[in-house]
């Protein structure tokens, strides 16, 4: 297959011919191939038959390709099994194995109050509360023209409360995410107009149910209102909408709407299942400006506030949301460096400038080399890296390099732009830390340490002139978001790669035989903020490491070896005489491999997961190094109450 | 009805019911597909409803009794819109 690689302009064929090649090349024991071929055929034609050929394959290969597994489970008020396959397929396309679970119908309630239902025997990643109001206020929906004002009010009440009552259920019974949809509003009222001229109308009681539905979801960890009236209004309610299939078969989403669901939902999917972009890489000529620099010019090029410099400027200003969101800018664009500097940076139209790029590559290099140098230079994994690029040539030659990378198709439509990358859900994040806020600069400082670090004769030197101070602290309702974040996407340096959920967080800081720490790290040339989580586990005499990981931004500075001596120290203070933890290897945390060695712990036995390592808390001789200045807040015994539930 | 309608129906049924298109004739039914059943009924309308941009009534769908009864249907509806 390698012509096909080395000239994509070929391989724009017609989806049929996919099919019987994907199909020889299973047959061959072909696994890395195909999978990539049903996802070309996915891109090329995400319809239902589409879906059904990719999932069916993909069984038959999803040993082998081993993709991370996700399990969601739909307690719904609707048809949605037609949506499956189509959710199956999408989720593949953003590499996660997706086992779905279809309560029955209707059955919501009974399923998230009954402890021993097969929603929760199914163990879900994640559920969606996939209700209707016809089913959750049915009162409002299809009789509100009988209804007082006063039972209108109590209709209202009753739906809240019932919401209330099924998501505390699901809190108390799961650790699971649970996406809950918002209320449709009617797109034609009984009342017609005059519905809409006070908030008691049936619009404005199914407001009232959604403001309480996002209230649940900040009160609830772990909850999340999606918003289905704002879903259904984008593409349009008189589109989105069948009603033959409705009162035939339950299913109120039109057939060519039905993917535009399964889109919605993996909105949520891929940011729980850590499957996020760390960083989006843009090029310059026809992505952030319309034209090409070096031909054109400064005068030529197009971007501004007019057509057609206005579309471009669009998918600027979306860089910049994604940025704000914590997401990492850089570019990789074939050019002299000189002429898209200048353009960059003195450039009127331009909103997106040098100082929003953590890293820069403008050369006439390859340009999966370049994305492989960017990762390396802002310490992510390659698959952390999302690449925008309007040509076809060189998004495939970085597919079939670095298949790791999300690679985003722009449409031909320059207007179009804003919206492809705004989609994909690779961008999506359930929540935001100050850290993901600041993170554009906390690498421009980390440029500055890098220089500074040069000119030390030793690295002890080095060390004191950093003036490092860390500050430990147990996990508190003001760090529990970013403690789980921190758990779901740091992949180098993790020991052993537990993700866990802000309930499975929560629950964990409520018992006593746990302790959580979380370390905040700053020095002469900034703050980087929360960096690191340690996760210990009292077991009789013994304590065990559950987790320790720190972002690579803080490795190799002994911070590592101050949070290590700390939990030696703080285990010997409870009484007890051992400590002791997995390395459980990865694909990516090779930079972990040595620390528990290298720290005086002994192997005590390797197995097919990894290796076990003690250390005797009586004879050990690990002490903080002294350049570090901790500060350490142990868990008291009630502080984790009030907030969330 | 015409060979290309066929031929489309026929390869979206070949996705859906997990059957490769040769096999699949215009009198293939819910008799001779295995997987045939009420749920794959609703995907291969659903298909076809996406696949050719129509819409399908209760009447269109209770006709669909083989996959050359669904070319038919299609072709029925297009030429309605034309």
């Amino acid at each position: 297959m390698s012509d096909l690689q080395s000239n994509p302009a070929s391989r724009d064929r017609i989806p049929a011919n996919l099919r019987p090649e994907i199909d020889a090349l299973i047959a061959n024991g072909e696994f890395d191939l195909p999978s990539r071929r049903l996802a070309e055929l996915w891109r090329h034609d995400p319809a239902s038959g589409t879906a059904s050929f990719v999932i069916s394959r993909l069984d038959q290969i999803s040993d082998k390709i081993a993709l991370p597994k996700f399990k969601l489970a739909i307690l719904r008020s609707f048809t949605v099994e037609p949506i499956v396959p189509l959710l199956r397929a999408e989720a593949f396309a953003y590499g996660i194995d997706l086992e779905v679970h279809v309560c029955d119908f209707n059955t919501y309630v009974q399923d998230v109050v009954d402890p021993a239902s097969s929603l929760y025997r199914f163990a879900p990643n994640a559920a969606v509360l996939a209700v209707r109001a016809d089913q959750a206020a049915p009162e409002l929906w299809r009789d509100f023209a009988d209804l007082s004002p006063e039972a209108a009010r109590r209709a209202t009440e009753q739906a809240i409360q019932s919401y209330e009552q099924c998501i505390g259920a699901f809190r108390k019974h799961s650790q699971a995410a649970l996406i809950v949809h918002t209320l449709e509003r009617p797109s034609t009222p009984g009342l017609g107009v005059l519905d809409d001229q006070s908030d008691a109308g049936q619009s404005g009681l199914i407001r009232q149910i959604n403001r309480e539905l996002r209230r649940m979801a900040a009160q609830f960890r772990g909850v999340y209102a999606l918003d289905y009236d704002a879903l259904v209004a984008r593409h349009g309610a008189a589109h989105w909408h069948d009603e033959r299939k409705w009162l035939t078969a339950r299913l109120p989403i039109a057939a060519n709407h039905l993917v535009d669901m399964a889109r919605e939902w993996m909105r949520f999917i891929v940011p729980l299942s850590g499957r996020t972009a760390k960083v989006v890489v843009v090029d310059l000529d026809n992505t952030l400006w319309g034209g090409v620099i070096g031909e054109d010019g400064m005068t030529g090029i197009k971007i501004g506030p007019e057509y057609p410099g206005a579309a471009f400027q669009a998918l600027q200003r979306t860089l910049l949301d994604l940025s704000r969101k914590g997401i990492l800018l850089a570019v990789c664009s074939k050019n002299n460096l000189d002429d898209a500097m200048e353009a960059i940076e003195k450039h009127p139209g331009m909103l997106v400038r040098a100082k929003h790029f953590a890293a820069v590559r403008i050369n006439w290099m390859d340009k999966a080399q370049n994305l492989r140098e960017i990762a390396q230079e802002l310490n992510v994994g390659i698959d952390a890296l999302a690449f925008v690029d309007d040509n076809p040539f060189e998004r495939e030659q970085v597919r079939a390099t670095l298949p790791e990378v999300t690679v985003i198709d722009l449409p031909k439509n320059p207007l179009e732009y804003s919206g492809a990358v705004r989609n994909c859900a690779v961008f999506e994040r359930l929540t935001l830390s100050s850290e993901d806020q600041q993170r554009t600069a906390m690498y421009a400082e980390q440029k500055q340490r890098a220089s500074a670090e040069q000119t030390f004769q030793s690295k002890e030197d080095f060390f004191r002139y950093l003036e490092q101070e860390a500050e430990l602290e147990a996990v508190s309702d003001l760090t529990l978001a970013r403690v789980s974040q921190l758990t779901q996407k740091t992949n180098q340096f993790n020991l052993t790669t537990r993700r866990y959920s802000e309930a499975q967080i929560a629950e964990m800081s409520s018992r006593p035989e746990w302790q959580i720490y979380s370390i905040k790290v700053r020095d002469r040339f900034g703050d980087h903020g929360l960096v690191g989580v340690a996760i210990t586990h009292d077991q009789g005499e013994q304590c065990e490491i559950d987790a320790f990981l720190l972002s690579c931004r803080v490795i190799g500075r002994t911070v590592e070896t101050a949070l290590l001596a700390h939990l030696a120290e703080s285990a010997a203070h409870r009484g007890r005489k051992q400590l002791f933890g997995w390395f459980l290897p990865t694909k990516k945390n090779a930079p972990a491999r040595d620390f528990y060695e290298q720290h005086g712990f002994e192997r005590q036995e390797s197995n097919g997961a990894g290796s076990l390592w003690t250390l005797d808390l009586v004879t050990s001789t690990l002490r903080r190094p002294e350049w570090i200045k901790l500060r350490v807040s142990e868990r008291m015994a009630e502080t984790t109450t009030g907030g969330k539930i | 009805m015409t060979a290309s309608t066929f031929e489309q129906v026929r390869s979206v049924a070949s996705d859906i019911f997990g059957v490769p298109a040769e096999k699949i004739t215009a009198e293939s039914s819910p008799e001779t597909i295995e997987n045939w059943d009420s749920m794959q009924h609703l995907n291969l309308v659903l298909a076809v409803e996406e696949k050719f941009g129509v819409q399908l009534d209760p009447e269109d769908i209770e006709q669909m009794k083989n996959i050359g009864a669904v070319a038919k249907v299609v072709e029925k509806l297009q030429s309605a819109s034309h």
